[in-house]
């Protein structure tokens, strides 16, 4: 067995020592000196956090099969071990050989959403590798990125050496073979990156391009440094779902993670153009998994796992055209044996509450709808199929089969907004509270209905047809949080209805990672100098640092957030082909200003610019 | 009647640092991956029927541990369960024997009445001879009482463990004991250790740096029938062999 990196005092000493053990069941063990790659992959969050994500189980595996390649693990240390790494100077490690990550050939690290930026920050020093790119020197690891933030790479562009922009499964073993041959050549650190940019598709090293301003401080020019490196990186893609990396045995952490399951994955991408979704952007075309695979993948990863519960994962798993035969499958199959299968949210019809009342307790669940806006004009702007009606009836029908309980999510702050659209969140929660009580007779109610609303406030994401939209102050987001509150309370049914909302502080902040370019890394640096780690938790953040951080700095938050951006502005994310084309996010911007809807791929195709690729559903017509 | 299995397991090296909570968990999962035919409890998420004797503290290596549980069948001998289970198991776990119970045993968690612990010094954080050390234990051993404070939620109440030390050794720097256990009475090896090195070593009990190592050996019952002298029989003794 491998010994611990921890002496025995400061494992007794700490919160949940697991966490930094390794030694799950489906661990990879490997001899390091056997290898000729090193790989430690980090996500920047808790143990807990981190287990649970799917995509680096998947690059983990990939890795992994390959016999030259050791792909290891790494989290970030709680900030109670953090204290300790560095009092006694003891340099991060990975799980698996318990050895430094500074020894490794590469640190990739997911970006999954924005508030993990400092923790990037505190992995890289733990680890004792510089924190810009460009004081690192030949023995350190290449540090790599990826994940979603990876659309908008800038504000973390100093700290990374490379990006991978896209899906995980394509280019990693290319790139493993170029950085060997690029060894065994005997090349440094630079002319490495350099042919990693030249030869690799999907690769961004942000230290080959130049970035110039102009005076209002809008980018005037971003341009590859040699002519050898793309100006436009393109985004990977991997057309083949039902044949391609995916764990079969995945690792099973000895402690509850966050997802505390097998997570089968049924398609990748969304037909449904919502305006304001990143992810239904990014992910184009919708590609599903062919079902036989995935129930192959369902009962073989139940098998090497242990685990008592299977998840669905997609965005918008009702549209997934093999749905009800995975789900009745998986009833059938695997839930004889004692199996609990954790839906995805639903359309409500017939069949999902077929299927919820099978897998559910009614009494206990609840039935959940996003319609993200409260009007339907404003569901228009932003092209979200959901009518009221579709609403209505879904409820309707689920209270006649027992249910009472439903939750709401809503958006604040969407483009054109107005107070009438905030209230039509209460008065919406309000219809479906009074429509329980017309549908089913007092004698058959199970208590009250429990309407419950929530509400986040709206950041605009780059490769979204809102990406020029403009923020708010913090003091605005809480005023329109007031509007609906009174609203809610004013509402004849209140008793029955509950109103959630977000803090508002974090909202600013993601909207300026979100669509910051390379100046912004300044402030996380010194956010995180001022002491800013885990802001993504609500008990670590500190608003007053990182406001403290930006008064240090220089840097204006408006400069980012309330602009609404020209149609013109070189955005800091242009330089990367994302597959949906600029020309179609600002058709799809006037259309949402316009209110009219777009119809989503299934119906009709929008020619996003995923088309010419090849796309199964973009060229079935 | 559904049949009852008892496992023993071990669980060494780092796993020791792994609550008993995730023991569980992690227990629970594999008898899954091994397809045991556990028993279920009904209802729209069931548990399995499972039950362990004493929870191991963290820092603690275990040699006897046990869990019961419930099955609906039973699959091959005691031999092949014990082996299904060993392949999906971590380093650190071991099954070391799976028996099946006769009706009316108690299960582990309420039947457990002593355990034995093996204490040794932690590198060389205190400096004493072999020699030294089994004379100091013996001596500690030999007074008429040992009172300790024990902590309750509201106060620290005086309590003589002496009568529950059953018995204390040491020999060769090796130093085993063997203490009352279970829902009543639960005495830790490092309760013992702790008394003994304020008054016999005159050194303060520390967690860091570390002084001792300490290991779980077996868990006992005691089969004695009222008025009997104690008669100490190990859990696994409770149960037959399955055979093929
Ligand atoms: S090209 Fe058409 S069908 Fe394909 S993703 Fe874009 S809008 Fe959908």
């Amino acid at each position: 067995m491998i010994k611990p990196a921890l002496r025995d005092e400061i494992l007794l000493k700490i919160e949940k020592p697991v966490r930094y053990l390794g030694n799950e069941v489906n661990m990879v063990k490997k001899d390091p000196t056997n290898v000729d790659i090193r790989f430690a992959m980090c996500f920047p969050d808790l143990y807990e956090i981190g287990m649970s994500h799917l995509g680096i189980q998947i690059i983990y595996d990939m890795l992994n099969r390959r016999d030259d390649i050791y792909c290891e693990r790494v989290y970030s240390p709680g900030l109670d071990l953090d204290k300790i790494l560095r009092e006694e100077n003891i340099p991060l490690f990975s799980l698996e050989t318990q050895e430094p990550v500074k020894n490794f050939d590469f640190l990739g690290i997911t970006l999954q959403y924005e508030m993990c930026y400092t923790n990037v920050l505190q992995i890289l020093e733990l680890s004792q590798i510089p924190l810009l790119a460009k004081d690192r020197d030949d023995d350190m690891p290449i540090v790599i990125g990826g994940g979603p933030c990876v659309y908008n790479p800038e504000p973390v562009a100093d700290f990374f050496d490379i990006f991978y922009i896209g899906e995980g499964e394509t280019r990693y073993y290319q790139m493993m073979d170029l950085y060997k041959k690029c060894k065994s050549e005997g090349l440094g650190r630079k002319e490495i990156l350099k042919k990693i940019a030249e030869e690799i598709p999907g690769m961004y090293v942000p230290a080959l391009y130049e970035v110039t301003y102009n005076e209002d401080g809008t980018i005037s020019s971003f341009e590859p440094i040699y002519d050898t490196v793309p100006s436009k990186v393109k985004k990977e893609i991997e057309w083949n779902m039902s044949d391609t990396f995916y764990p079969e045995k995945p690792l099973v952490p000895f402690i509850k993670a966050t997802q505390d399951r097998v997570v089968l994955e049924i398609q990748r991408g969304c037909i449904r153009g919502c305006r304001f979704c990143q992810a239904g952007m990014i992910y184009r075309p919708v590609r599903e998994r062919n079902v036989e695979f995935l129930k192959k993948l369902a009962v073989s990863m139940l098998e090497s796992t242990g685990h008592e519960e299977i998840s669905l994962s997609s965005l918008s798993s009702s549209d997934y055209s093999q749905l009800k035969e995975l789900v009745y499958f998986l009833i059938d199959e695997v839930r004889t044996k004692g199996v609990n299968i954790s839906l995805p949210s639903l359309r409500i019809d017939a069949f999902s509450l077929d299927v919820m009342s099978k897998v559910q307790d009614i009494k206990k669940s609840s039935l959940t709808f996003a319609p993200e806006a409260g009007s339907q004009r404003l569901r228009n702007v932003i092209n979200k199929g959901l009518t009221e009606e579709i609403i209505l009836n879904g409820a309707a029908e689920a209270f006649r089969g027992g249910w009472n309980k439903v939750k709401l999510y809503f958006m604040l702050g969407l483009p054109t907004e107005t107070e009438e659209d905030m209230e039509e969140i209460a008065i919406l929660s309000d219809k479906i509270a009074r429509l329980y009580y017309d549908t089913v007779p007092k004698e058959e109610r199970h208590g009250k209905a429990q309407i419950t609303a929530s509400t986040s406030f709206f950041i605009p994401k780059p490769f979204t047809p809102f990406q020029w939209a403009r923020m708010y102050d913090k003091e605005d987001y809480i005023g329109k949080a007031r509007v609906v509150n009174a609203k809610m309370k004013s509402m004849l049914n209140h008793k029955s209805l509950k109103y959630n909302w977000h803090e508002a502080d974090v909202t600013v902040l993601e909207g300026v990672m979100a669509r910051g370019d390379r100046r912004v890394s300044k402030v996380i640096l010194e956010a995180y100098r001022l002491g800013c780690m885990f802001d993504a938790w609500s008990e670590s953040f500190s608003n007053d640092k990182w406001m403290q951080a930006f008064e240090n700095t220089g840097i204006s938050i408006d400069f980012y957030n309330k602009r609404e951006r020209d149609l013109d502005e070189i955005l800091p994310w242009d330089f990367i082909d994302a597959g949906v084309t600029k020309e179609f996010l600002k058709r799809e911007w006037k259309r949402a200003l316009e209110e009219k809807v777009t119809p989503n791929c299934r119906a009709a195709c929008a020619n996003c610019g995923l088309k010419p690729l090849g796309g199964a559903i973009c060229n079935e017509r | 009647m559904r049949d009852k299995i008892r496992v023993k397991f071990e669980k060494t090296g780092m796993m020791k640092f792994i609550g008993h909570l995730d023991v569980m968990r992690y227990f629970q999962k594999a008898i899954r991956r091994a397809n045991i035919d556990i028993a279920y409890s009904e209802g729209f998420s069931p548990h399995q029927k499972m039950s362990f004797a004493a929870p191991l503290g963290i820092g603690l290596v275990g040699m006897g541990e046990y869990f019961d549980i419930e099955v609906y069948s039973i699959q091959g001998s005691s031999e092949d369960m014990k082996n299904a289970l060993n392949n999906t198991m971590v380093d650190g776990f071991k099954v070391v024997s799976l028996r099946k119970l006769p009706e009316n045993v108690p299960n582990a968690m309420s039947s457990v009445y002593a355990a034995d612990y093996t204490v040794t010094i932690h590198g060389d954080n205190i400096k004493l001879s072999p020699k030294e050390l089994s004379e100091k234990i013996i001596a500690f051993y030999n007074q008429d009482t040992i009172i300790t404070e024990k902590e309750t939620k509201k106060s620290t109440r005086m309590l003589d463990i002496k009568p529950l030390i059953y018995s204390l050794t040491s020999v060769d720097g090796v130093t085993k004991m063997c203490l009352s256990t279970g829902s009543t009475d639960n005495i830790k090896p490092e309760l013992v250790m702790q008394k003994f090195c304020e008054t016999y070593l005159g050194i303060e009990y520390t967690e860091d740096p570390i002084l001792f190592d300490y290991q779980r050996d077996e868990v006992y019952t005691n089969v004695a029938k009222e008025g009997e002298a104690m008669k100490l029989v190990t859990l696994e003794d409770m149960g037959e062999v399955i055979e093929g």
